[in-house]
């Protein structure tokens, strides 16, 4: 069921923005490269649907098991540590991040908006990008003290990132200063990465988008796991 | 008991804080192996800190504590592997069938699958919940899920069962039923550590018990020598008491509590007591029966609520 989601929503999307969109818009000039709207919107549905998997899970989900259902107090009477379940929670935001991506991607290949083989490193970097969104989610987990208080991050954070990330519109098209603060976003390094896997024109340039999200990684997940500790060793 | 007393738990000057608030002051005791040892104390006693101690939940704040003669501050993983916890809180997963239930909590101990999935089979006959392995935790009554969690904490063939209020809340007949689980396992050797506020309970499985308040040890000993020791032989309630009866009871020096419209007498020889009282009973109801565990602790613990 919780996979449904990622096989349908590119099609409404697809359709409104692609086919609705499409016809005030044309194509997308960007970086001296000429697309169609439809496949410049195709690999940020990607990202995005990368980005609420991991970062959903890990919030609420997460939020739910260890608040609402013991999960975490039972796990922790057996022989595994704190450390290795909230870090197997993450991996598990990450995988669905994965599962969604494979989903998502058959339905955008079958209308011709992925380039191969280039588009098969979506693949692996929806793990990357699983990783990044569950560890920012897990710290949020570690820190609300009820569970209606993720609508604050999701509205100052992932919701803007939605908007202004690069996905919709190149971020040329935002004044520089307002450029400046979208390219601190995760999200946005993540839509690069993935719009250029899909319309097949890699450069060496990516490299600091993938340095971005490996070091917003490796800082948020041992972060995730220091706060859940502070929160529930006691 | 003829066997080589072999300590499970070696518990010395436990102590417990969370920043200003001192759940457990100092708390020390042996659990034998083959024992069931009852930790017993109003709510906010410092039971549920101790018992979390026990398995390495909560760091201690001081004192020293050994599990199967190991350290639990240094080894917690290699004793975790070896008892079984059964929480207060009901910790099942609703996502699972009973059945997985037990199956996935196997993994965590790296039990595989195949003998997972066998021994999910002979603890949910175990428990009697054999044809419910297929329905959803959601579906089950409470004392169902007691026994769910109960069968869970035995999925690694723990040697020392840590249960912590396995019977709140449960009507009669579960009850019942748990007790008579517990008693087969007792009679397997393993070794039970139980927190109850239930005294019967305490009374019917423990072998030796402590009862504890404000984070300290108050007695400890087998209910029967706790009941001696702490009461006498029998109990004698006198209802709506007239003034010359506490007067008298005074004055003879007699070991009582008086509540007011009710008064009790505790007392090794009942007849010495009537023989005392006689006509000063008064026309108030009179009860005599035997002193309880429930005696022992009212009178350690005091009678005040507790919030």
């Amino acid at each position: 069921m919780s996979f449904l989601p990622p096989l349908l929503e590119p099609i409404l999307y697809l359709a409104a923005f692609g086919a609705g969109l499409s016809v005030l818009i044309g194509t997308v000039e960007f970086r001296g490269k000429t697309v169609s709207y439809a496949s410049f919107i195709a690999p940020a549905l990607l990202a995005i649907n990368m980005m609420y998997n991991s970062f959903f899970e890990n919030t609420y989900g997460s939020f739910v098991r260890m608040y609402y259902q013991k999960t975490f107090d039972a796990m922790l009477a057996t022989p595994l540590s704190l450390e290795e379940v909230i870090a197997g929670e993450m991996a598990w935001g990450a995988t669905k991040s994965l599962i969604a991506t494979v989903l998502m991607q058959a339905v955008v290949s079958l209308f011709g908006l992925i380039q191969y083989p280039e588009g098969l490193l979506i693949l692996p970097l929806s793990l990357l990008g699983g990783i990044a969104f569950a560890s920012l989610g897990m710290v949020f987990t570690a820190e609300m003290s009820h569970i209606e208080m993720f609508n604050l991050p999701i509205f100052l954070l992932i919701s803007p990132m939605f908007l202004f990330g690069g996905t919709f519109f190149p971020l040329e098209a935002l004044p520089p200063w307002a450029a400046k603060i979208a390219w601190a976003f995760p999200l946005t390094h993540l839509v690069e990465l993935t719009r250029w896997c899909a319309l097949g024109s890699l450069d060496a340039g990516l490299i600091w988008n993938f340095l971005y999200l490996v070091a917003f990684s490796c800082l948020f997940f041992p972060l995730a796991i220091w706060r859940m500790k502070r929160r529930l060793i006691k | 008991m003829g066997r080589k007393e072999e300590a499970v738990v070696e518990a010395f000057h436990l102590r417990k804080t969370f920043g200003d608030l001192v759940a457990v002051e100092d708390v020390s005791f042996c659990v034998m192996k083959g024992e069931c040892f009852g930790l017993l104390g109003p709510n906010g006693a410092g039971k549920t800190s101790t018992i979390r101690m026990l398995y390495g939940f909560s760091p201690l704040s001081g004192g020293t504590l050994k599990v199967f003669g190991m350290d639990i501050e240094k080894d917690w993983r290699s004793i975790r592997a070896r008892i079984g916890v059964c929480q207060q809180e009901n910790s099942l997963d609703p996502d699972l069938s009973v059945e997985e239930n037990l199956q996935v909590f196997a993994r965590y101990f790296d039990i595989p699958l195949s003998e997972a999935k066998k021994r999910a089979r002979e603890l949910l006959r175990f428990v009697g919940l054999d044809g419910k392995r297929e329905a959803k935790v959601s579906q089950l009554s409470g004392g169902m899920m007691r026994r769910l969690v109960l069968a869970r904490s035995l999925v690694n063939s723990p040697e020392l069962l840590i249960l912590d209020e396995p019977t709140t809340g449960l009507d009669p007949q579960s009850r019942h039923q748990v007790w008579e689980r517990l008693e087969a396992l007792k009679l397997q050797g393993i070794s039970i550590i139980l927190t109850t506020h239930y005294m019967e309970e305490a009374s019917r499985l423990c072998d030796r018990l402590l009862i504890m308040d404000h984070g300290r040890v108050l007695a400890e000993g087998t209910p029967s020598d706790l009941i001696r020791e702490h009461v006498g032989k029998e109990v004698l309630e006198v209802g709506n008491p007239p003034d010359g009866l506490k007067v008298l009871i005074r004055e003879k020096g007699l070991e009582h509590e008086d509540l007011g419209h009710r008064l009790i007498v505790y007392t090794d020889s009942a007849q010495k007591v009537f023989e005392t009282l006689g006509k000063h009973l008064g026309e108030g109801s009179c009860l005599l029966r035997m002193a309880t565990l429930e005696d022992v602790f009212l009178k350690l613990t005091g009678r005040e609520l507790r919030e």
